[in-house]
């Protein structure tokens, strides 16, 4: 969510909950009820805590640990609520959802506990203004739009952290995923597994040639076995992949295409007449070696040291 | 131009250094074929691992080397293509078919002294 989706949302909810009420009204209502939330700090604390428990949010925790970061949300929470900012709050949930992403906690277990607090402290409002109807009304007017506001903070804090944990994990992924392995001389393995898209085909052909030269590879097989899918620019991007590589000099064996690739890149018409394809990677190896051997066999490369 | 040209027992070495102009390529060729009768070459290996770029132009030009030294007695071979430049060649859909083209000098001897012996290498 960019900033500008987000200061609208806010000011939505301030629209909503004014009403025709004078501001400088809310602000010292505001006042008064967060020295409310203040003096009853302990006892609402243990009841959001309580709450917390009975609903079995939070389950990767323990009690204490739910009850030190309550705390720390707790104060937060009512410093925003009194000065109007929610940065100091967007950090600490920042940091919250840093530590509690790792060990599973999910994004409506966060946003239940934030909406538990909201009740919970609008319950004590409610008890405390019970006998003054009108007042009850002008604090909700003034308690509701910077709730939700709250609410809205943690729940897109903790959103945006698990959007940068995943981004950063796609990264690594994409990182491991393309090793290009020596078999022996000249022969390089290629195994591909998982999605092979655009962008990773062209990394991979870069490091596919860039081995092919530091390697001096004559040939190379790329086993496909663990894709599951191909469309039609990964599958042209890999005829190119193969085209290169005979430019380079090394011969390219396409392993592991699954019954449901070899139709789909039949159905797409792709131009397979370069590629050269063995079922399985037993097969490409042996081709590989056949092909490799050919030297040995014409007499002109000297036979192999066996101790090589 | 800038291209050195060395003998190396039955073959012939051709390192293109920079790009040539049309007229500097018919003079390569023409000195290349030259070159393979008086020597009695039986392989030409093409060195382009200088090379930044290899356009379409450049292609006909190889192309027409070989066949020129094909007539002439001597196989050829193209060697040290680099990534970038394949890629490049891949991406606007160039070929050196049926050129032959083989990493470095080693396999370009390699694959000559196989197929002078088997009086077979295709279209070189």
């Amino acid at each position: 969510m960019t900033d500008d989706q987000r200061s609208q949302m806010e000011s939505h909810d301030d629209r909503q909950g004014s009403g025709s009420q004078a501001p400088e009204m809310h602000t010292s209502l505001l006042h008064e009820l967060v020295g409310y939330l203040r003096q009853e700090r302990s006892e609402l604390r243990e009841q959001w805590a309580r709450r917390i428990t009975d609903a079995q949010l939070l389950g990767a925790m323990t009690g204490q640990e739910i009850f030190t970061e309550v705390t720390a949300v707790y104060d937060n929470y009512v410093t925003a609520l009194e000065t109007g900012s929610v940065e100091s709050l967007q950090a600490y949930a920042r940091d919250l959802s840093e530590r509690i992403i790792p060990r599973g906690v999910e994004t409506d277990e966060v946003l239940g506990i934030v909406l538990l607090l909201r009740d919970v402290l609008a319950r004590a409002l409610v008890e405390r203004y019970r006998d003054q109807p009108d007042v009850l009304d002008q604090v909700f007017d003034a308690y509701e739009p910077a709730a939700n506001r709250i609410a809205v903070t943690v729940g897109v804090s903790f959103v945006d952290e698990r959007e940068r944990v995943i981004r950063e994990q796609q990264e690594s992924i994409r990182e491991l995923s393309t090793p290009v392995l020596q078999v022996r001389d000249r022969l390089l393995i290629l195994p591909i597994i998982g999605v092979l898209d655009t962008q990773r085909a062209r990394q991979l052909t870069e490091q596919l040639l860039a081995a092919i030269q530091d390697n001096r590879a004559r040939v190379v097989v790329i086993d496909i076995t663990g894709v599951a899918t191909i469309d039609v620019t990964v599958a042209n991007h890999l005829v190119q992949t193969v085209e290169a590589a005979r430019l380079m000099g090394a011969t390219a064996i396409i392993t592991g295409l699954s019954s449901r690739i070899a139709q789909t890149l039949v159905d797409l018409g792709v131009d397979l007449s370069m590629m050269r394809t063995v079922g399985d990677l037993q097969g490409g190896l042996e081709v590989a070696l056949a092909l490799l051997g050919e030297d040995v066999v014409g007499g002109v490369v000297p036979p192999r040291d066996p101790t090589t | 131009m800038d291209v050195s040209i060395l003998r190396q027992g039955d073959y012939l070495i051709a390192s293109i250094r920079s790009d040539l102009t049309d007229s500097e390529a018919r003079a390569l060729r023409a000195q290349l074929a030259d070159l393979v009768g008086r020597t009695r070459a039986r392989g030409l290996i093409v060195d382009v691992a200088a090379l930044d770029v290899i356009d379409s132009y450049l292609a006909r030009v190889l192309r027409s080397i070989a066949l020129t030294a094909r007539l002439r007695g001597a196989a050829t071979v193209i060697v040290g293509i680099r990534p970038e430049v394949a890629i490049a060649m891949v991406h606007f859909r160039l070929n050196l078919e049926p050129l032959v083209t083989v990493l470095d000098l080693d396999e370009a001897v390699t694959l000559l002294d196989t197929s002078v012996r088997e009086g077979a290498l295709d279209g070189g």
